[in-house]
C-alpha cells in the first residue's frame, strides 16, 4: 500500500491522457477534484492487486457518456462515491477497493475520486489497460466473467441498476440508453469483482504505469528534452510515423464518433501518409494504404513538442504530430481477446499483426 | 470611409488616418503610463493638418490583459452558477491562481438550474434562491456579478433570468452573462465572465478615457476597440466586454498586414524589438488557435489568433561564439545602447545596419564590424525565421510572407517555404492600419440534432449573421469566415455542434447624420 502524493496524481493525469488512445476525455476535471480533496487533507492510497485477498470485493468506476458533455456537466467526485455505495447495497457487503474500469483518459482518475471520499484504498490495475468505447472491450469480458448488475447514477436522484443481461454486449446497449436519457453523462460502478477475478483478469500495474508516463513526459518538457522519446523509452513503445494532420473526417454513426485523420510525413516521414481510423479511439492505422498498426495495440497521436495527448474530438488540422504504438495487454492478443478488441471487433477486416512482433 | 486607428502597445502608441483604402498619415509616440495621454498626443499630432470627417476611431489595446497579467485594477466580483445539483464539487474559481483569486473572489453562489446538451432543464431553475442571491449582493459592497448557467451557449434562459431578477433587486449591479463570452466549456466561460467582471470598472475608466482624449483632440466620431478576432465592438459595449479586446493587438498587426499587402491569404511575421509573432492569415483574418487559452494563469476558450511568440526583435543581442540572435534582447533601449545609436551592444539591428540592408542610425559605429560575423549573424536570424514560419504553416502550399513590424527588414527577401517575401509601406504601422480596417462580427457556436449537416450550417450562419447585425454590422457587406462542425462522440441522432462566425463592414452612420468634423 503506497499513499499518493499530489505530484503523481498531476502525473497520472497527463499518462492516462496518453493511454486514452484518442479517447476517454481529458482527465484535467478530475484532477482539478483531486487537487481539491488534497487541499483539504485527504490521502489515496494505491494497492497491489497482489495484495487483494480472493474473497475481497473491488469496485469497478468510470465515468460514461460524451466527453463534450462532460465539459459542462463537471466530474463531481461524489457522484462516483455514490454509485460505489449503491453497489455496495446490492452486493450485501463491504469493498474492500476500487479499480478503474479503463487507465485512458478520465477514468483513469475516477477511482481516485471515489477512494477520497470512501477511505478505500485504490488498485493499481484495470481492465482495458487503455480506453475503450464499449462494455465488451475488456479484459473481465474476455474472461466471461460476470458482467451485472451495473449501477447508474444521476446527481438528480436517480438510481439506475441494470439486474441482469444474458452478455457484456447486452450490458453495452441497455446501459448506453439508460445514459443517454440522463443526458448523455452518468457515473457508473460496473459489475463487482472478486480478488481472485482481478488477479486473474485485471491489467495489472497500469496506475503505475500512467503515472510513470507522465513523470517522464513533465520531466522532458521541464529540461526541454523531447518528451516523445521519453514516452517510447517509458512505455518500450514504437514511433511510427511523424508529420502534420492533413484532414480530419468525422461522423457519428450509432451514437459513436468514427472517422479517419490523415497525416502527412515530415522528416523522415516526408513523402509519406498516414491515415488513422477511429471509434472515439484510434483503432487502425495504415501507411500508404498498407495497414501498419491495430488495435488492441495503442496508437498514441502526441503533439510532437509537449508530448501531450490529441483526442479523437478535438485533434485538428495542422496539428504537428507523431504517432507511437505502445504494446497491447497480453489477454488481448490471446484468439478471444482479439475477437473483443481485435480490428475485426471494429468491423475491419484485417488480421491482427502487431508492430512489436515485426520489429521482434 | 476616414477613419484613425490607435495601437496603444507596450512600447509605443501608433496611430494612422486611413481614407478610402489608403494610409494618409502615421504617427508613433511613446506609451504613457496612464495610456490617455499617449493617445491625446498622437490625436494632437495627427490633426496638426486638418484630418477632414472621421467616421470612427478605432483602439486597439493590451490595457485589459496587462491589468489581468499585472494583478491591478481588478474589480471584487459576486460568481453566481447555476446547475445544481450538477457540476457541484467544481465551483467557480476552482482553477484560479490563488494571488488572482483572492484580489477578485468576492462572493461565491451556486444554485439549481441550467440545461442538459438536449436543451431539457437539468432540474426547475432556483428563482426563489436567485432573489435571495440579488438580495444579499445588494446588502454587500460588491456591484459586480457574473452569471454562468449549464449549457447555457445553448439556452441562455437561466442566466438571462438571473440578470432580469438581478435587475429589480440590485438595479446598480454590473452583470457578466457567461453566454455572451464563450463556447461550450462551462469552467473556461465562467473564467471569462469572472475577468470580465473583474474588469468592469477599469474598463469604464479606460474607456472614459479613450473618450475624452477623443474630444479634448477636437476630433467628433465615434469610439470602437478592436477584439480578439479582428473585429470591432462598440465604446458602450466595450465597457461591459472588456475581455472580447484581450489579444487585440497581435490580431490587428495581422489584419493590417493583409490590408497593406492585399492579400486575404499569406504568412505574416511581426518582428518587434524583442519578439516576432508569426502566424496565419485565412481570407484576410488570423487562424485562431484551437486548444485552451491561459490569461495570467485563468484558462480561458477566447477568440484568439493562433500565434508563434519567438525571441527575435531589433533589439535582440547577437553574440559570436556561438552564433546567436535573441531571446536576449535590450528592448525598447535599443536607442540607447544599440552600437548605431553609440550604445555598446551589438545588436540584430547594428548587423542590418553593417549588412546595408536598413539605414538607421550611425552607420560608422559598425563599418568596422567583421564581415563573417555579419553574415553569419543575418545567416542565424534567417534559420529562426525558416523554421518558425515552417512550424506556423498548416500545409505545404508555398504562401507568400508579409513582414511588417518595426523590425520587418530582419525578413530576408527569400524565405524557404514561401512562394515570395512581401516588405509593405507602413508595415511599421500595421497594428494602428489593423484597428483602422477593424470590421464587425457575429459568431454562434450550438449542438444541432436531427438536421442535414447543410441544414445545421445554414442554421447557424442565419443567427452569426443576426448577431453581426445586432452588434452593428452592414448586412449587404457580411460574409462567412469560418465554419467549423463536429459531430458528437457517443450521441445518438445525428447530433452535430456547428460555429460559425460572419463579418463584414460597420454600417456607416456618422458619415449620414453629418455629426463628425475636425474643429481645429
Amino acid at each position: 500500500m503506497k499513499e499518493l502524493a499530489l505530484d503523481d496524481i498531476e502525473a497520472l493525469a497527463v499518462g492516462a491522457w496518453i493511454l486514452g488512445t484518442g479517447g476517454g476525455g481529458s482527465p484535467y476535471l478530475g484532477l482539478l477534484n483531486m487537487r481539491r480533496h488534497y487541499a483539504e487533507g485527504r490521502r489515496v492510497s494505491l494497492m497491489s492487486p497482489l495484495d487483494l485477498a480472493a474473497e475481497d470485493w473491488v469496485a469497478v468506476v468510470s465515468n460514461m457518456g460524451a466527453p463534450l458533455v462532460g465539459q459542462e456537466r463537471l466530474a463531481d467526485s461524489r457522484n462516483i462515491a455514490r454509485t460505489v455505495e449503491i453497489q455496495e447495497g446490492l452486493l450485501g457487503t463491504k469493498f474492500r477497493a476500487v479499480m478503474p474500469l479503463e487507465i485512458g483518459g478520465g477514468n483513469g482518475i475516477q477511482p481516485l475520486m471515489a477512494a477520497a471520499h470512501l477511505g478505500l484504498p485504490v488498485v493499481d490495475a484495470d481492465t482495458m489497460g487503455r480506453a475503450y468505447p464499449e462494455a465488451q472491450m475488456t479484459s473481465v469480458a474476455v474472461g466471461d466473467l460476470r458482467p451485472y448488475p451495473c449501477v447508474l447514477y444521476d446527481p438528480r436522484g436517480i438510481e439506475a441498476v441494470v439486474t441482469k443481461v444474458p452478455s457484456w454486449k447486452w450490458m453495452e446497449r441497455v446501459s448506453r440508453r439508460i445514459c443517454v436519457e440522463l443526458g448523455s453523462i452518468a457515473s457508473t460502478c460496473k459489475a463487482p469483482r472478486t480478488g481472485r477475478e482481478v488477479r486473474d483478469w485485471g491489467i495489472h500495474f497500469t496506475v503505475t504505469k500512467a503515472i510513470a508516463l507522465g513523470r517522464r513526459v513533465r520531466e522532458a518538457q521541464r529540461r526541454h528534452d523531447d518528451p516523445v522519446a521519453a514516452i517510447l523509452d517509458e512505455g518500450q513503445g514504437q514511433p511510427l510515423f511523424r508529420g502534420k494532420v492533413v484532414d480530419v473526417a468525422r461522423r457519428t454513426t450509432e451514437g459513436y464518433l468514427r472517422g479517419r485523420a490523415a497525416i502527412e510525413g515530415l522528416d523522415e516521414d516526408r513523402g509519406s501518409r498516414l491515415e488513422i481510423a477511429f471509434q472515439n479511439e484510434w483503432v487502425v492505422a495504415w501507411r500508404d494504404e498498407a495497414p501498419i498498426a491495430m488495435s488492441p495495440d495503442l496508437i498514441c497521436v502526441l503533439d510532437t513538442v509537449s508530448g501531450e495527448a490529441f483526442g479523437t474530438e478535438t485533434v485538428g488540422y495542422g496539428r504537428r504530430v507523431s504517432v507511437v504504438v505502445l504494446p497491447a495487454p497480453s489477454v488481448f492478443l490471446t484468439p478471444k481477446g482479439l475477437e473483443h478488441v481485435g480490428p475485426r471487433a471494429f468491423g475491419y477486416d484485417l488480421e491482427y499483426r502487431s508492430v512489436f512482433n515485426e520489429s521482434g | 470611409m476616414r477613419r484613425i486607428g490607435i495601437d496603444v502597445g507596450g512600447t509605443n502608441t501608433d496611430a494612422v488616418l486611413l481614407d478610402g483604402g489608403r494610409v494618409v498619415r502615421t504617427i508613433k509616440t511613446p506609451t504613457t503610463s496612464d495610456v490617455t495621454t499617449g493617445i491625446l498626443t498622437a490625436l494632437v499630432e495627427l490633426s496638426r493638418h486638418p484630418v477632414g470627417a472621421i467616421d470612427g476611431v478605432v483602439i486597439g489595446t493590451t490595457h485589459f490583459v496587462n491589468a489581468v497579467v499585472q494583478r491591478r485594477d481588478l474589480t471584487r466580483v459576486a460568481a453566481v452558477r447555476i446547475g445544481l445539483p450538477a457540476s457541484a464539487s467544481l465551483p467557480p474559481f476552482c482553477d484560479w491562481p490563488e494571488d488572482l483569486a483572492v484580489r477578485v473572489r468576492g462572493e461565491v453562489f451556486m444554485l439549481e438550474g441550467g440545461n442538459d446538451y438536449d436543451g431539457r432543464p437539468i432540474v426547475a431553475f432556483d428563482e426563489t434562491g436567485m432573489r435571495r442571491v440579488a438580495r444579499r449582493i445588494r446588502a454587500s459592497s460588491i456591484r459586480s456579478v457574473a452569471l454562468a448557467s449549464i449549457f447555457s451557449p445553448l439556452d441562455p434562459g437561466c442566466e438571462e433570468r438571473a440578470r432580469a431578477i438581478l435587475s429589480e433587486e440590485c438595479p446598480d449591479a454590473n452583470v457578466t452573462m457567461s453566454y455572451h463570452l464563450g463556447r461550450i466549456g462551462l469552467l473556461e466561460r465562467e473564467n471569462a465572465a469572472l475577468l470580465n467582471a473583474a474588469l468592469i470598472d477599469l474598463a469604464r475608466a479606460t474607456v472614459d478615457g479613450f473618450t475624452a482624449a477623443i474630444s479634448a483632440s477636437g476630433i467628433t466620431a465615434p469610439l470602437y476597440l478592436t477584439q480578439n478576432d479582428g473585429t470591432v465592438m462598440q465604446a458602450e459595449m466595450a465597457t461591459a466586454l472588456p475581455v472580447m479586446s484581450f489579444a487585440s493587438g497581435a490580431t490587428n498587426s495581422m489584419r493590417g498586414a493583409a490590408f497593406l499587402s492585399g492579400l486575404a491569404d499569406a504568412m505574416v511575421i511581426d518582428v518587434g524589438g524583442t519578439t516576432t509573432d508569426v502566424g496565419e492569415l485565412r481570407r484576410g483574418f488570423p487562424r485562431e488557435a484551437n486548444s485552451v487559452v491561459e490569461v495570467g494563469g485563468v484558462r480561458t476558450l477566447f477568440r484568439m489568433p493562433d500565434l508563434l511568440s519567438l525571441g527575435l526583435g531589433g533589439g535582440s543581442v547577437v553574440e559570436a561564439d556561438p552564433i546567436a540572435v535573441g531571446p536576449k534582447s535590450v528592448g525598447y533601449r535599443l536607442i540607447d545602447e544599440g552600437l548605431v545609436f553609440g550604445g555598446r551592444t551589438l545588436t540584430a539591428t547594428d548587423v542590418a545596419v553593417a549588412a546595408g540592408i536598413v539605414r538607421i542610425g550611425d552607420g560608422e559605429a559598425v563599418s568596422r564590424l567583421p564581415r563573417d560575423l555579419v553574415g553569419r549573424a543575418l545567416d542565424k536570424a534567417r534559420a529562426i525565421i525558416e523554421d518558425s514560419v515552417d512550424r506556423m504553416k498548416t500545409d505545404a502550399r508555398e504562401l507568400p510572407l508579409i513582414a511588417v513590424g518595426g523590425a520587418a527588414f530582419l525578413v530576408p527577401d527569400r524565405v524557404a517555404g514561401t512562394s515570395r517575401v512581401i516588405h509593405v509601406p507602413h508595415g511599421d504601422c500595421a497594428n494602428a492600419v489593423g484597428a483602422a480596417i477593424a470590421q464587425i462580427s457575429g459568431e454562434t457556436d450550438q449542438i444541432y440534432r436531427d438536421l442535414s449537416r447543410e441544414e445545421a450550417i445554414a442554421a447557424a450562419e442565419a443567427q452569426a449573421r443576426e448577431r453581426a447585425v445586432a452588434a452593428g454590422g452592414d448586412p449587404e457587406t457580411l460574409q462567412t469566415v469560418d465554419v467549423e462542425d463536429m459531430p458528437l462522440a457517443y450521441l445518438p441522432g445525428n447530433a452535430l455542434r456547428v460555429r460559425v462566425r460572419v463579418a463584414g463592414e460597420m454600417a456607416s452612420t456618422a458619415g449620414q447624420n453629418g455629426s463628425s468634423s475636425v474643429s481645429q
